[in-house]
């Protein structure tokens, strides 16, 4: 095959990725939509709850208790696979493992068909963005089956993504410009997709946090809060996702100063990008400060790492976008 | 096994699990001031400082600050942007460039917020490390009273003698690499003291971050030099186009190194929506590393600096330079030479001006326009197609008169001062050809084109300092990360029925899990049932 062929075929399979993650949203928001549960699941809850729990545990889960009856409060264990549904949650998240499969060959085919690592433009970062955003969602559900829940919460920013990549960043595939043409761009953009992929993934799971947070404190219960785990688990889930990021983040900046010497002679030139990338950093340093600090730690640090993720989406799409700089290779027409 | 639900009395052994919340040993909350002495006062300001809510505070100040400077055109990337700024906004450009929001990352404000947050990190760290210090070389904390009241328990009862069940307890923690420590009737054990470790050393290694950036801001030069094929560089102040050097550096005792640009080439995409996009920029060198030195050839490229003892040479950017040749109406030649024009667009449509000041009888400019692949555009006039020169013109307009180079003042190699002179004839010329000039002017001739490089040339002495310092904070800061901090008891009572009940109590001082787990393993290795033989006790009693 060509790298013709490699380019056409990595755009259906985008164009197919796209169409399963549609169905797949719409199977979550069926989910999120028949959430209520009859009284029969209800009842039948003690009787599934254990299944997950194994799973969940043997992860490294927080402390759930399994053998006292008396604590059933509805916990990470709520997952009754025997209502309607869970069956379009199943169907959903099914559906999401396929798009990732289908994304993570298109990837493949677009690295071959430009024949080198494909993230040199704001297309192809796009792409793996989306990419590493649905794979994180995948092993995160894998290891902690509750968080299936997040589905619609990360189906829509990596369609919402993949939009903006066919319609507005299209590029064809084609060899980079010198500026580009080193090692670092496959470590130091690697390292920043990944922890862009991470970064929402946390900040999703700490939207549901808020939420959770709040319903349990006016004593709310409905469709979503039922099935959600508690809030201090779901806080917990985001404080590992973001301390699992933070130094990945703090090497992706490292890895791009040592490049911006190697390539423009100083390691740090308050670049646009980089501006925002230590904005980034300084909010999330802030995020794990707060969480040490009385009377900062829950609501309060989650703003602050919702902040953060504003800021890295400021960086990748607004920088990109309105500024120009040293990192302005989106790789569209000038004006 | 049970979770427990949130304690409700005071706990006997409170330092203990005071600590569990506060997932720290930081020192306790800032009290108010005690006195109004000056003492007491900045005994409260440092502790004020130094607190964990002012460290946050100062870090959404830098955040905060951080931002204007990538909203406004800043003086050291962009300079013409900030002048046009300025003069677009009038009063509120003045009022922004007082405020010193066109060089902000060099302003006082920005330099208060990141000094105040690194000392209040020098003040937070040192005393942490001091207790850190003193927790390494003291046993873990002896044993709350009630076990029970811990966040992880397990409890059960077995014939083995108490004795025998600290044994293996002392054993079994001391093989998970737990620090233990035997007390009357029980053990305490604790580990993980690395995370702490990491968490200082990230912090101390943020401090040699900022003292490697220091050294390259006092010591450091950096300048700029556009080089054409065929001509050279040596490294000394005078042949930099810009030059600028920390107040410490000392601009004469550069590195001694010279090298010549044979020749420069490019390589652009052709055709696609990315045409004329750049594929590869090669500049080929001869460098003498000292004027003594052998000469060397290199390829400097993109990402390939060339490096010359602790000088690094980046290709930052090219051009084309038209070689023209200025005779005067008494036919003598008053310019000879390559004339590097400034690109204005990604065709290489570019600028540029040549002045005859010793033309007789005015002195002659000229403003050109070069165009490497040449076109009309109807509405914007001469443009450039391609970047490669494919179709080479060049455009001019001949002015006489006044260039003005007389005054002293400094004048731009790249502009026109043609406030005394008048416009007096255009042309488009190809390679090759000659322009007679109006009015018995003389002649010029457009002899051929040469591409020049630009080049930045930069030394920063505190970048190993830096990198170091960034690699340890990255260790550290996996080691505070991921490094799981907990404490574990294990109390062995004899009861009156002749056998032992066994408490075992777990605290995470951290929020990365795996407690659970590891008080399992510690409750599997304790015996059931009492052990065929006695075996040696460990005499480590406190």
């Amino acid at each position: 095959m060509t790298a013709h062929t490699f380019a056409y075929l990595s755009n259906d399979l985008v164009y197919s990725a796209m169409a399963t993650l549609t169905l797949a949203l719409l199977a979550f928001s069926a989910e999120l939509a028949f959430g209520d549960r009859g009284r029969v699941a209800r009842t039948s809850r003690l009787t599934v709850h254990r299944v997950p729990v194994a799973a969940a545990v043997g992860a490294g889960a927080a402390p759930v208790d399994v053998d006292t009856p008396d604590v059933a409060e509805p916990s990470e264990v709520d997952l009754p696979e025997s209502t309607r549904s869970a069956k379009f949650g199943g169907i959903g998240f099914a559906l999401t493992v396929l798009s990732f499969v289908l994304l993570l060959a298109a990837v493949v085919f677009r690295g071959l068909a430009a024949g080198r690592a494909p993230w040199g433009n704001m297309y192809e970062f796009s792409l793996a963005s989306a990419l590493v955003v649905t794979g994180a969602y995948v092993i995160a559900v894998w290891r902690r089956p509750v968080l299936r829940l997040l589905g619609v919460f990360i189906v829509v920013p990596v369609l919402l993504t993949l939009g903006l990549a066919v319609t507005v960043l299209y590029v064809d595939a084609g060899p980079l410009v010198p500026a580009l043409k080193s090692y670092w761009l496959v470590i130091h953009v690697a390292a920043a997709i990944i922890s862009g992929g991470i970064f929402t993934l946390g900040g999703a799971v700490t939207v549901l946090y808020l939420l959770q947070e709040r319903w349990e404190r006016r004593g709310i219960s409905n469709s979503l809060s039922r099935r959600l785990p508690e809030s201090e688990q779901l806080d917990r889930t985001a404080y590992r996702l973001f301390a699992f990021v933070f130094p990945l983040w703090t090497f992706a900046i490292v890895a791009g100063a040592i490049w911006a010497e190697n390539a423009w002679g100083r390691y740090w030139g308050w670049d646009p990008k980089e501006t925002w990338a230590l904005v980034t950093w300084v909010v999330f340093a802030g995020y794990l400060h707060a969480r040490a600090t009385a009377g900062w730690k829950g609501r309060r640090a989650a703003m602050i790492a919702l902040l953060g993720l504003s800021a890295f989406l400021f960086n990748y799409f607004g920088v990109n976008i309105f500024f120009t700089g040293l990192h302005s290779y989106g790789g569209l027409p000038n004006k | 096994m049970t979770v427990n639900p949130p304690m409700s009395e005071t706990p006997e052994n409170d330092d203990v699990l005071l600590e569990s919340t506060t997932l720290s040993t930081q020192p306790a909350a800032v009290q108010p001031p005690s006195g109004f002495g000056p003492r007491s006062l900045l005994r409260w300001a440092w502790r004020q400082l130094t607190s964990m809510r002012t460290a946050l505070l100062l870090l959404f100040l830098l955040a905060l600050a951080a931002v204007p400077g990538s909203l406004l055109p800043q003086q050291g990337n962009a300079p013409a942007d900030v002048a046009d700024w300025i003069s677009r906004h009038g009063a509120l450009g003045r009022l922004f460039e007082r405020l010193s929001l066109f060089h902000v990352y060099s302003s006082p404000w920005f330099a208060a917020v990141y000094l105040l947050l690194f000392v209040s990190l020098i003040g937070c760290v040192v005393p942490r490390t001091r207790l850190h210090w003193r927790a390494l070389r003291s046993r873990p904390p002896a044993s709350p009273r009630n076990l029970s009241r811990l966040p992880v328990t397990r409890s059960f009862t077995t014939t083995a003698t108490p004795q025998e069940v600290l044994d293996a307890a002392h054993r079994s923690l001391r093989r998970r690499r737990f620090r233990v420590d035997r007390l009357v009737g029980s053990v305490a054990a604790e580990k993980g003291y690395f995370r702490e470790t990491g968490n200082l050393v990230f912090h101390l290694a943020l401090v040699a971050l900022l003292v490697g950036v220091a050294i390259g801001a006092l010591y450091g030069t950096r300048g700029s030099a556009i080089v054409v094929e065929g001509s050279g560089f040596a490294n000394t102040v005078t042949r930099y186009d810009s030059f600028s050097a920390g107040p410490l550096a000392n601009p004469q005792r550069l590195d001694p190194f010279s090298f010549t640009l044979n020749k420069f080439s490019a390589s652009y995409q052709e055709g696609g929506k990315q045409n004329g996009a750049p594929r590869s920029f090669t500049a080929d060198v001869t460098v003498q590393d000292s004027p003594t030195a052998t000469p060397r050839s290199q390829v400097v490229q993109v990402n390939e600096p060339l490096v010359v003892g602790g000088t690094k040479v980046f290709l930052v950017g090219h051009g084309y330079a038209p070689v023209v040749t200025v005779r005067d109406g008494e036919g003598r030649v008053v310019f000879s030479d390559a004339v590097p024009f400034l690109p204005r667009d990604g065709m290489f449509t570019s600028t540029g001006v040549i002045k005859a000041p010793d033309a007789r009888p005015t002195q002659l400019g000229f403003q050109g326009i070069f165009l490497p692949t040449a076109s009309i555009d109807p509405v914007r006039g001469p443009l450039s197609t391609f970047p490669a020169a494919n179709d080479p013109a060049l455009f001019l307009s001949l002015w006489k008169g006044d260039l003005g180079l007389d005054t002293g003042a400094a004048q731009s190699v790249y502009r026109l001062d043609v406030s005394r002179m008048t416009r007096v004839g255009l042309e488009a010329m190809r390679p090759g050809e000659s322009w007679t000039l109006p009015d018995g002017l003389g002649t010029i001739t457009f002899d051929g084109i040469k591409q020049y490089a630009a080049l930045s040339i930069a030394q920063d002495p505190g970048k190993g300092i830096a990198l170091g310092s960034v690699v340890v904070a990255i260790a550290g800061l996996l080691l505070s990360l991921f490094v799981p901090r907990c404490r574990v008891w294990v109390r062995a009572t004899a009861d009156d029925e002749g056998t032992t009940l066994v408490e075992i109590g777990g605290l995470a001082r951290t929020e990365a899990g795996g407690l659970e787990s590891e008080v399992d393993a510690l409750r599997s290795d304790l015996p059931d049932e009492a052990a065929p033989g006695a075996r040696e006790p460990i005499e480590e009693y406190r």
